[in-house]
């Protein structure tokens, strides 16, 4: 990918959010006398919503917040547009500081450049689906031709074709969100931020429209921060995932990362139950060839089955089950590594293999 | 005297005088001695009233119960209207000249009522916006709707002397109050989830106001202007007191000879109108769901003449 890809769109600097009537003090205190939450709700009566985040979003990057209700997330996405004020701290969207800007170009940012999706859905149940779904350029005053093209744009984008005249209460709970992703993708923005969207649809239709935003997000190649309390969905959809706690981010990384390195005992509680089948990969829990050469037998080596690094143990384990022998890593024809039974069933429990470097019983 | 009265401590109200009431008073005087500075504004409204209820009045009967009987159709569907046909006819039919007395009586309610609307509207969107405003304006609001109409009657027929001038004046103060305080709710219940999704897709405050706040709150609004609406009826009988005509002198002249069937007559003209009001306003707050969806032209007589239109074309 070209470098121009790969930059920042939106990035975080030190966030800060205290809600509360003396906010600016304890916001002086934390800085001065670095004050814990407690002690700020003590001495100032305040609330920390959000605690120092500092996070940078690629462009085209799924970047997930995944945190418990009360977290913290959705004060820290509402950031991202200034529907909140932060504290302290700023945002920058390619490069704008968005804290910065009067309020037409806010209004202008917020109207062309980032979409929005709530987990209320927040559609208007005065207007149509159609309607509800250009009005970010409506109130843009767009030409009537250009919403009526968008509209069955966005509309058909999300499999709504033909409900265009109806509204909002007459559509189920799936279809009203699908609405409200037709809203958000309508004017083209470059960003999307998704609040729990999916999170108030029953499992069914969530694991559908996941597939349907997944779809979309690979045609349309935005840059999104996806809000999320299910790790499972964080896990499905994100490229990258950030774990919040109480206001903090406690952990930034690639889903195998959050699941292979947890931070601290809160991430790794969390990813416990998490199957690693599809996350782990060869590289992670192999033995370097050279190390295994020196302690093992490496007879008939051609017989061995051959996986790639970045293979994920679901494809280790159909390779194993046909064999009796090691599975060879190999990284463009140069033989990286060596992943034995013991260090796959290990991978598979989430536990490191203790014995890898001892010779391996068989 | 109050001088004379010595002081007492388990007393102490006795002995102190304010003289609230004479200095009252002497405002008064001085807004009397000044009156003419209202002349204008009072042959203003005069003109305004007197030209609504001589339209009102030269309309034949037959037509105008057709035509209220008509947008008590598009307003609130086919059995309403059928509703309000009898309750005209019932009107009309009390006694020979209840129908005259009667659009006059609409033509001060419907005047009174528009005021109401001019102003209350404004002030309500405003104490629904800002928790202060709504803090300053409530006691206002509970004074007008709870002080005697005998305490305001008089300073204001001393300024602007009798007529319906006065009349409009005594009912706006009497019926304003919930129209203002159903517009502050209505704004208020809108669902802040709406309201901030307008504002994340770019809506300036006042999009949001004109495309979000006032249409959802309209059911809550229209249901104040109900109210305001019955409250400006039930003034009808106080405001002939200060020479206004139509069904309420018709009430306080029965009353002052002990003319029992003529109060009734008055009485029951103004429940009358009452109820065809009040159905027609109640029609018109149907949320979209319970219209099915259509739009009003969609509906009613205005939909069937789209409709013959559409298929003769």
């Amino acid at each position: 990918m070209t470098k121009s890809a790969r930059e920042d769109v939106i990035r975080c600097e030190g966030i800060w959010k205290i809600f509360g009537r003396r906010s600016r003090q304890a916001m002086e205190a934390v800085r001065s006398e670095g004050l814990s939450k407690t002690a700020i709700r003590e001495q100032f009566d305040c609330v920390v919503g959000v605690q120092d985040a500092s996070f940078s979003v690629k462009r085209g990057e799924i970047f997930c917040i995944m945190g418990l209700s009360g977290s913290g997330k959705s004060t820290l996405i509402r950031h991202i547009n200034r529907l909140i004020e932060p504290t302290s701290g700023s945002v920058f969207i390619e490069g704008q500081n968005v804290n910065e800007m009067n309020a037409r170009d806010l209004r202008a940012l917020r109207a062309q450049r980032i979409g929005m999706v709530f987990q209320s859905m927040a559609l208007m149940p005065h207007r149509t689906v159609r309607d509800n779904v250009v009005f970010s350029l409506e109130v843009r005053g767009r030409p009537e031709e250009e919403r009526a093209r968008v509209a069955a744009q966005a509309i058909e984008a999300v499999d709504l074709t033909g409900w265009e005249s109806k509204y909002p209460d007459e559509l189920s709970g799936g279809m009203q969100q699908r609405v409200g992703l037709a809203r958000a993708i309508a004017a083209d923005p470059t960003i999307l931020l998704m609040d729990e969207p999916f999170s108030a649809l029953d499992p069914l239709i969530r694991k559908q429209l996941q597939t349907t935003f997944m779809a979309l997000s690979a045609e349309l190649h935005k840059t999104t921060v996806f809000i999320t309390h299910d790790l499972d969905e964080a896990i499905r959809i994100g490229d990258r995932i950030a774990i919040m706690k109480d206001g903090v981010l406690v952990q930034i990384g690639t889903p195998e990362e959050i699941v292979t390195e947890p931070a601290d005992d809160y991430v790794a509680d969390f990813v416990a139950g998490i199957s690693k089948l599809d996350l782990v990969s060869a590289a992670r829990i192999m033995q370097p060839f050279e190390q295994y050469r020196r302690t093992r037998p490496t007879d008939g080596i051609e017989a061995w089955p051959v996986a790639r690094p970045d293979d994920k143990l679901n494809r280790l384990v159909d390779l194993a089950v046909g064999t009796d022998h090691p599975i060879l890593v190999k990284d463009a024809d140069k033989v990286v590594g060596v992943v034995g039974k013991r260090a796959l069933l290990r991978g598979i429990q989430g536990r490191e293999d203790a014995t890898a470097c001892q010779a391996e019983a068989v | 005297m109050a001088g004379e009265t010595t002081f007492s401590l388990l007393d102490p109200f006795r002995s102190i005088d304010l003289d609230i009431d004479g200095r009252t008073d002497g405002i008064k005087q001085w807004a009397i001695a000044n009156r003419t500075a209202l002349q204008p504004i009072k042959s203003f409204f005069d003109g305004l009233i007197g030209w609504i209820e001589n339209l009102m009045q030269s309309i034949p009967p037959t037509v105008m119960l057709l035509l209220i009987v008509l947008v008590a159709w598009q307003a609130a569907g086919g059995r309403v209207a059928l509703v309000v046909a009898v309750a005209l006819v019932a009107l009309g039919l009390l006694s020979p000249d209840a129908w005259s007395l009667a659009m006059t009586t609409l033509a001060i309610v419907n005047a009174a009522v528009a005021l109401c609307v001019i102003i209350g509207l404004p002030l309500g969107v405003l104490a629904g916006k800002s928790d202060r405003f709504e803090a300053a304006v409530r006691p206002f609001l509970d004074t007008m709707q709870t002080i005697p109409a005998f305490v305001y009657l008089v300073p204001v027929v001393m300024l602007l002397g009798i007529g319906n001038v006065s009349g409009v004046i005594v009912t706006i103060i009497f019926a304003l109050p919930p129209l203002v305080r159903l517009t502050s709710l209505g704004i208020r219940s809108v669902n802040p989830g709406v309201v901030e999704a307008a504002r994340a897709f770019g809506a300036t405050p006042r999009q949001i106001l004109f495309k979000v706040e006032l249409p959802l709150a309209t059911p809550t609004i229209l249901a104040g202007l109900n109210q305001t609406i019955m409250l400006s009826l039930s003034m009808v009988v106080i405001a002939s007191m200060i020479s206004v005509k139509g069904l309420g002198n018709e009430v306080l002249r029965a009353m002052g000879r002990l003319d029992a069937g003529k109060a009734i007559v008055g009485g029951l003209g103004i429940v009358i109108l009452a109820i065809v009001l009040d159905r027609v306003t109640q029609g018109l707050g149907r949320s979209g769901r319970a219209r099915n969806h259509r739009h009003w032209w969609q509906e009613g007589p205005v939909g069937l003449v789209m409709r013959l239109f559409h298929k003769s074309a």
